[in-house]
């Protein structure tokens, strides 16, 4: 991950995204304004990369345009990126597909609000079966980051593109709309320089970078097969690539596990909610302890298994109506009670509302 | 004969362009595209761009163009090849970047991306096929379906009253301020396919130089599609097709 | 020493940059800070609140329900928020056109005369400041000087020739308070 530098500032999550993607040494961003994340390219046409880095920045017509100008972006090589929030990620399913199918790396930012449809401008986080068990066709993964605090917001953006580049696949940052639009302390990444094209040409050798004679054959980007098994092939070597990613990259937090009798799993903002609601339960003596999925795909199984089946019982709470609980289940193979706490349509719940969530699902605590 | 005996005598009026691959092309005889493949092949050769192309492939027929011209390609999604091109053009601004589009995807499922690029006046080449219907699906409507005109899914002709009007969309990218170069052309006859050639060419000029965005329609058979033999369809289009669409420069701020 | 603090009032009475303010104060004297934001079409002239958490130790969530300190600055607010003041805790309002004045014996209640303060001003765009002052009398959670350094950091340079105008609103502010 990129170093750090000495300032410390206040920032949206929002903002503090826009100003990594360019400390990325990021080559371009395409995206259409939507709430609650229009703070990214508002900062970036504000901060006019283009004439410090040559960052291209391009509002776009649509997510449709901006997905594919990612896509486009992609194929020759460069790093790029788009953000938007839930609707907005609906209409990128098709893009994001081909660009997982075209082994391409990108980061492609959600900062979820409340669905399903049009649904409100407020934080959810309803979209995690949509970015961790598939959103597009075709069999695929999603490098998936949730950030839960401003801090996470930069730093998700190096860590998004790097892991994009190591797999060739694309990253999603997974936030919601509480880390988008709450300030709190950052140090933004330091500045990197952005490739030139004798690097991209080195590191990318699959790049469509126009310079067909020059590398002795032409390059081309397509995620049409008309041979099934060759398709199937494809298939194969996607797989093992998600294995690798399965095998190297899980991420997660532990917060007072080693004493725990009772487990809440949350991520992003919510795990922060949790947190101060266990630390409520502790002081009444309750000892309840907390993993927070970093990686929400490559999902941290082994450890929720770990720790939860140790437990008397495992608390999900999300903003939604039960998605990665399903995930908890599965972890912790149902050898102890897993319930699900989640309030919807952009209503975040407050540290105490868990509180009563846990003990209506776990009475014997008291 | 073979192709040997044939150079030794002398007799070779036109070849293979350098920049046509030697895969098999999937295209049906007497289709248009196989010409206008030559011809951008041709262009990009004498303009010294073999080494600095990326071309991006439609859905469509052309589906498979990156596999018979011989630079860098990338093969978009149904419609967004002028979105692609946009992004690969404004990262690598010294490249040649073009697509190559039938009617059905530029003028029907990409529409905004395309009227958009070219709003912006991306320093692009946009080729334009129009041959009136769905070639690769089987012969389904386009949105440039002459009126009356039968297809798989019009099959007693098109309708105005249900299914609209053929759509001018090279008129409409003409209006369009970011547009430099708007020309409808064919490659029926040999003049014609001369008169092509020197579009394309000044289309990848325009793009080189930033001038906008260029646009070439090429008014063509399906003959497949259209369900006749290929000097049918020719025939056919001119009466037909061009009477609709009349070939010519419909915008040209360049010269 | 962690402050738990919701200002909340009308869209449009600098409610959200009062909270940025008071959260950057606390960034220059070291402090961890979030500011979060109830966002949303309340920003444009309905009701607007920010939640803002100042303390020496991380915080956790930036989202509550109770709270060491609520300004409330119309009369929903007081409404809303009279019940989430933890005991022990300070309601601050302004008194300015309230006609249900709060009434819970086991908090302080601080009524402010900070709208007719600021029309003494001749400035209405020192309301914010002049509430500020008040609240950090009421509970000095960060010295006046990290404010005014805050202050500069956020206001664009053109506009730094307001700081000695801001710092007078927040001293007046700060007078509104008798000592408890």
């Amino acid at each position: 991950m990129s170093d750090r530098e000495e300032e410390v500032r206040l920032m949206k999550g929002n903002e503090a995204i826009a100003h990594a993607i360019i400390r990325y040494g990021a080559d371009g961003y395409f995206g259409y304004p939507i709430t609650p994340q229009s703070e990214v390219l508002e900062t970036l046409e504000e901060q006019m990369p283009w004439d410090t880095t040559g960052m291209v920045v391009l509002q776009a017509e649509s997510e449709l345009a901006a997905i594919n100008m990612v896509y486009g972006g992609a194929s020759t090589g460069k790093a790029v990126c788009t953000s938007s929030s839930s609707p907005g990620i609906s209409l990128k399913q098709e893009g994001i597909s081909y660009i997982a199918a075209g082994e391409l790396p990108a980061l492609i930012i959600n900062v979820m609000r409340g669905g399903p449809g049009l649904g409100t401008i407020q934080p959810s986080q309803g979209d995690y079966f949509q970015t961790v068990k598939g959103g597009g066709h075709g069999d695929y993964r999603l490098i998936v980051l949730a950030p839960a605090t401003v801090q996470e917001m930069a730093d998700f953006v190096g860590l998004g593109f790097d892991l994009a580049f190591k797999y060739r696949t694309p990253a999603m940052i997974l936030a919601d709309g509480v880390v988008g639009q709450m300030m709190e302390k950052v140090q933004l990444p330091v500045q990197r320089p952005r490739r030139t094209d004798a690097q991209i040409a080195e590191q990318c050798p699959w790049a469509i970078t126009g310079r067909a004679e020059s590398r002795g054959h032409r390059n081309v980007e397509t995620t049409l097969e008309m041979e099934p098994n060759k398709m199937e092939l494809n298939n194969h070597r996607f797989q093992e690539t998600y294995r690798r990613i399965q095998e190297n990259e899980v991420r997660y937090e532990e917060y007072y596990t080693e004493d725990a009798d009772y487990l809440m799993v949350a991520f992003g903002s919510v795990a922060r909610i949790c947190l101060k609601g266990i630390e409520l339960l502790r002081e009444k003596g309750i000892k309840v302890g907390l993993i927070r999925p970093i990686t929400l795909w490559p999902f941290p199984e082994k450890i929720i298994r770990e720790v939860g089946q140790k437990t008397k019982g495992v608390l999900t709470v999300e903003l939604n109506a039960g998605q990665m609980v399903e995930d908890v289940r599965l972890a912790v193979e149902c050898k102890v009670p897993v319930a699900h706490f989640g309030r919807m349509g952009g209503i975040v719940p407050n540290p105490n509302e868990i509180v009563d969530a846990f003990y209506k699902e776990f009475p014997e605590a008291k | 004969m073979t192709k040997e005996e044939i150079k030794k005598n002398g007799t070779v009026v036109a070849a293979k362009p350098r920049l046509i691959t030697d895969n098999q092309m999937h295209y049906c005889p007497g289709c248009s595209h196989g010409v206008v493949h030559s011809i951008v092949a041709e262009v990009l050769d004498e303009m010294g761009l073999a080494d600095n192309a990326i071309g991006v492939a439609p859905v469509g027929c052309a589906v498979f163009a990156y596999n018979y011209i011989d630079v860098d390609w990338i093969e978009a999604a149904h419609g967004r090849a002028p979105a692609v091109a946009t992004a690969a053009k404004r990262l690598n601004p010294d490249r040649m970047v073009f697509t190559y589009q039938g009617d059905g995807d530029l003028s029907a499922i990409g529409t905004a991306e395309t009227i958009h690029a070219a709003n912006r006046g991306e320093n692009i080449a946009i080729i334009f096929i129009n041959n009136g219907i769905y070639g690769m699906t089987g012969g389904q409507m386009a949105p440039t379906t002459l009126e009356g005109m039968k297809t798989a899914t019009c099959p007693y002709g098109r309708r105005v009253d249900l299914n609209g009007y053929p759509l001018k969309i090279g008129d409409l990218l003409a209006q369009l301020d970011g547009t430099c170069y708007v020309t409808r052309q064919s490659v029926h006859t040999t003049a014609a396919t001369r008169k092509t050639k020197k579009a394309i060419r000044q289309a990848f000029e325009n793009a080189m130089a930033g001038r906008g965005t260029s646009v070439v329609e090429v008014v063509s058979t399906c003959n497949s599609g259209w369900k006749m033999s290929p000097v049918k369809a020719n025939e056919w289009m001119e009466e037909h097709m061009m009477a609709k669409y009349p070939l010519g420069d419909i915008k040209n701020t360049v010269k | 020493m962690t402050n738990e603090i919701i200002i909340a009032g009308f869209g449009g009475q600098g409610v959200l940059s009062m909270g940025k303010i008071l959260a950057y104060a606390g960034l220059m004297d070291d402090q961890e800070v979030t500011w979060m934001p109830a966002y949303g079409p309340e920003q444009r002239g309905g009701t607007a609140n920010v939640t803002v958490i100042i303390s020496d130790k991380a915080i956790s969530s930036p989202v509550l329900d109770v709270y060491d300190v609520v300004v409330a600055l119309n009369q929903q607010s007081i409404d809303k928020f009279e019940s989430k003041v933890k005991p022990g805790g300070i309601l601050m309002y302004d008194s300015y056109g309230t006609h249900r004045h709060p009434d819970r014996k086991d908090i302080r209640i601080l009524p402010i005369d900070a709208m007719e303060a600021t029309i003494e001003t001749g400035n209405s765009k020192t309301y914010n400041m002049i509430v500020l002052g008040a609240l950090l009398a009421a509970r000095p959670m960060v010295p006046v000087e990290s404010v005014l350094k805050g202050l500069k950091k956020t206001l664009p340079e053109r506009h730094h020739h307001l700081i000695p105008l801001n710092e007078q609103a927040l001293r007046k502010g700060m007078s509104l308070v008798k000592e408890a």
